[in-house]
């Protein structure tokens, strides 16, 4: 078994929500990427989760810029690594809104000119730090404080768009999941190039449910297979162990939806709907597994 | 101070002509500036430049209203600009044709630089190359020791059929 | 060594001395130039600097400040539009007192598409915390890029700085340039807070009002402190080299009546306006104001100014005006002229000077008024 380091880079003092799973993955983040690492944060839950100046609940740097240029300001950092001659590893933890979003073309540039970062999405699913608006990777039914009745469009795919760029390495994660976030981690620092990992992160207040209920929220995205792990390393990909037994008998998608209040509109289309879209991605996974694909 | 104004068409020459010229004249001990009137114009539309030549640093940055000189890339151009526009009484003008040309009370100056270009197989992309020729022919008008100009030239362009061209066209222009 | 020379080539030489480490940039006319020149110093192997080929002016923007709190001198050049898209990322790199140092070749602004000169642009990042000059020949272009360094990179500033140079006259206009050997002018960039592993803070966090309110004091404490910081510069460049600059450049201004003020091209040119106005008996002088942030403190006492703006502010005036007459206590003859590459001559400026109203504001070229 894989040994997490016993080295703590986030404190006990964070202003995260109580149950929130995006400090949690961060804790794993940092464990595994060690202390030569910059972190860049965009606008974000993460903007706050830090602590107030002059104090910090990270002990490793923290670079806070504006929302749309995360994926820039780490290309620039970077670059200057690079012209030093220093291993650094330079990584933005931002949410989904800093990156599907207001953060896309960024993104996609320092994707394109094959920069060498990682760029962590923890994505809760919508604009957590100002009070839950939709985003562009809010899932169908969901009710956001701009979506009152459900979101009617379906949840933007980000892993597709990043796909486009043939990065060297991406991942999905889970927060329930940290041991498989730790490897991933790790995997993706040791890879020259742009690296992506798309982590779901369950919010109790925007999800609506109670706060011990983080972990099992994220098991149950993973055991309906509505959140389904693999990883793409040089472009060969491979289902990581959670969602093995997902992928072959996943339960009801209800169970994962009626713990969540933020689902309590959804109508019966809609949840046909996200099964229809999540067995289409199963059998696009099983395909590409079962290469040749036709 | 003497003023100079250039017509072409864009992809002619016209600004590389102009930078030239500037440069010839710096070699010379002058002061000079080339100004480009840039527009929105693409490939093939009318254009000006101006070369401002003078003994003492030049402060003036607006367009020529008077220039000494006017200088004819393409002849066609006069169906559709006014080139004496401006054109000081007696001014001169040196326009690129293989025959003579009458323009009433200025003298003109004629030199083929398409035929000397085409001469030298001084093509680029199908176009032959106007602007180190003209250089040349400028030369003979006194405005830059021949020197100078193949000087400027060879400081741009490492193709020494640049510096021939110049030569002829500096034997060819008819003062 | 001298050789002829357009503004924009006087940029890309200037930073090829300063040998930045990283330079992010995106092209956009007038500007393009240098970026393409700056490129190809890096493969002639001339430069040795990491060059960002970035998507958008504001990843630009954000990649010189990622750089440059890591410690980097780091360079980029633009214009109008693109200056506008970087705006959010300007205040971000003064807030986070990172001295970027960025060439904008002035242009005018859309609707409708106009790549010719104005100073909208500039004037528009007037509140951001950068550092702005005004140059006026491709001499001063490349000069005041070599100061830009020097002056943005001190101690006492470390502030953005930002050459403003005027599109098409200047960026593409040739002229006479003399390249200087700048030796240990430019000293080695280091960032006191630049980011460290082993000291690991957090830049930029959650700041309550009383600290916030006191990184903004210290902006303006070394806004000011850079007062003395440029004119120690511009000195120091006088005396190695022979150029003298100053925050604005007189010329017969001694016993002027009426001072012509303006900045860029026009600055320059209305120094012909002058010589042309002396020989018809008008005591005329010209006053170039080069650096607009920090703006100079004038004594324009007892005599008559006629300010030509190529920059307006809806609903206020025309910015170059309406600052000196807050900080000279001077009632000027406005003149509102060569917006979007309006053609604005040494006699156009001279008739300014004959017909000028102290106080009254005048659209030229427009026949209506405004």
């Amino acid at each position: 078994m894989t040994e997490i380091p016993k080295e703590e880079f986030i404190l006990k003092c964070t202003s995260a929500c109580a149950g929130c799973s995006s400090s949690l993955s961060l804790r794993y983040v940092l464990k595994a990427a060690g202390p030569e690492t910059v972190l860049v944060i965009p606008a974000c839950c993460t903007s706050v989760i830090q602590g107030v100046y002059p104090r910090t609940a990270l002990r490793v740097p923290v670079y806070n810029i504006a929302f749309a240029a995360a994926a820039a300001c780490a290309s620039g950092m970077s670059a200057s690594y690079q012209k030093k001659g220093m291993k650094m590893n330079v990584i933005v933890y931002a949410g989904d809104g800093g990156t599907v979003d207001i953060g896309l073309q960024a993104l996609s540039g320092a994707f394109e000119r094959e920069t060498h970062f990682l760029h962590i999405c923890y994505d809760n699913e919508a604009y957590g730090n100002t009070g839950m608006q939709r985003s562009g990777s809010t899932p169908l039914g969901a009710i956001t404080s701009t979506t009152p009745s459900g979101k009617i469009h379906p949840k933007k795919d980000i892993d597709q768009i990043v796909e486009a760029h043939r990065p060297p390495y991406m991942a999905t994660a889970c927060s329930a999941y940290p041991l498989d976030l730790f490897q991933k981690v790790k995997t993706a620092l040791s890879i020259e190039g742009s690296k992506f990992i798309h982590l779901l992160s369950p919010c109790p207040p925007g999800w609506r449910y109670p706060t011990e209920k983080s972990i099992e929220v994220g098991k149950l995205a993973v055991k309906t297979g509505a959140w389904i792990l693999w990883e793409r390393e040089h472009g060969s990909l491979r289902i990581s162990g959670p969602s093995r037994a997902a992928m072959k008998t996943p339960l009801p998608l209800e169970e994962y939806l009626k713990i969540q209040g933020r689902f309590q509109a959804i109508t019966l289309e809609q949840v046909q709907e996200l099964q229809h879209s999540i067995t289409r991605t199963m059998e696009r996974i099983r395909c590409e597994l079962e290469k040749p694909c036709t | 101070m003497y003023e100079i104004r250039i017509h072409s068409r864009g992809g002619q020459g016209g600004v590389t002509a102009a930078r030239l010229l500037a440069d010839a004249a710096f070699r010379g001990g002058k002061y000079a500036t080339a100004s480009p009137f840039y527009g929105a114009e693409r490939r093939g539309a009318p254009v000006v430049d101006f070369v401002r030549i003078n003994d003492r640093p030049i402060r003036i940055y607006s367009q020529i209203e008077h220039p000494d000189l006017v200088v004819v890339l393409d002849p066609s151009i006069m169906d559709a600009v006014d080139i004496l526009q401006g054109l000081k009484k007696g001014g001169s003008i040196v326009i690129n044709s293989p025959k003579p040309l009458e323009i009433p009370r200025h003298p003109v100056f004629h030199v083929d630089l398409t035929g000397i270009a085409i001469a030298q197989n001084l093509v680029v992309a199908g176009s032959p190359v106007l602007d180190t020729p003209l250089l040349g022919a400028l030369a003979k008008m006194g405005f830059v020791s021949l020197d100078a100009a193949l000087a400027a030239i060879r400081d741009m362009f490492s193709d020494e059929r640049n510096i021939k061209a110049a030569e002829i066209a500096f034997r060819e222009l008819n003062l | 060594m001298h050789l002829i020379a357009t503004g924009n080539k006087g940029v890309a030489e200037a930073v090829l001395q300063a040998q930045p480490d990283v330079v992010a940039a995106y092209p956009i006319t007038p500007q393009t130039e240098i970026v393409e020149q700056i490129a190809a110093f890096i493969s002639e192997k001339r430069l040795d600097c990491q060059y960002i080929p970035v998507e958008s002016e504001h990843s630009a923007m954000a990649a010189c400040i990622g750089a440059s709190a890591t410690g980097a001198r780091t360079f980029t050049a633009t214009s109008s539009h693109g200056l506008l898209y970087m705006h959010e990322m300007l205040h971000w790199a003064a807030g986070a007192r990172v001295p970027v140092v960025m060439a904008n070749v002035n242009r005018a602004l859309g609707p409708g598409w106009n790549v010719w000169a104005e100073h909208t642009d500039a004037f528009s990042q007037r509140d951001t915390g950068w550092l702005q000059v005004f140059a006026s020949t491709v001499q001063e272009v490349y000069d005041t890029m070599l100061m830009a360094f020097r002056i943005a990179e001190d101690e006492k500033v470390l502030l953005p700085m930002m050459v403003n140079l005027d599109g098409f006259s200047l960026s593409h206009t040739m002229q006479p340039m003399e390249k200087i050997e700048t030796g240990t002018f430019i000293p080695p960039f280091s960032l006191p807070h630049a980011i460290d592993t082993l000291h690991p803070v957090a830049y930029g966090p959650l700041t309550g009002p009383d600290e916030y309110f006191r990184f903004r004091a210290d902006m303006e404490r070394s806004m000011r402190s850079s007062r003395l910081v440029i004119r120690d510069t511009e000195a120091e460049f006088a005396r190695l080299f022979g150029r003298t600059y100053r925050e604005t450049e007189e010329y017969q201004v001694e016993d002027a009546d009426v001072l012509l003020v303006a900045m860029g091209t026009f600055g320059k040119e209305a120094e012909v306006a002058v010589d042309k106005l002396r020989k018809e008996g008008i005591k005329a002088g010209s006053l170039r104001v080069r650096w607009f942030r920090p703006f100079p403190r004038l004594d324009l006492a007892g005599r008559d100014i006629v300010v030509i703006d190529r920059g307006y502010s809806f609903g206020f005036g025309g910015v170059l005006s309406m600052s000196i007459r807050a900080t000279s206590r001077a009632e000027p003859y406005s003149v509102i002229a060569g917006l979007g590459g309006q053609e604005v001559t040494y006699h156009d400026m001279a008739d300014f000077v004959r017909d000028r109203k102290p106080g009254k504001e005048y659209w030229f070229g427009v026949k209506d008024d405004v």
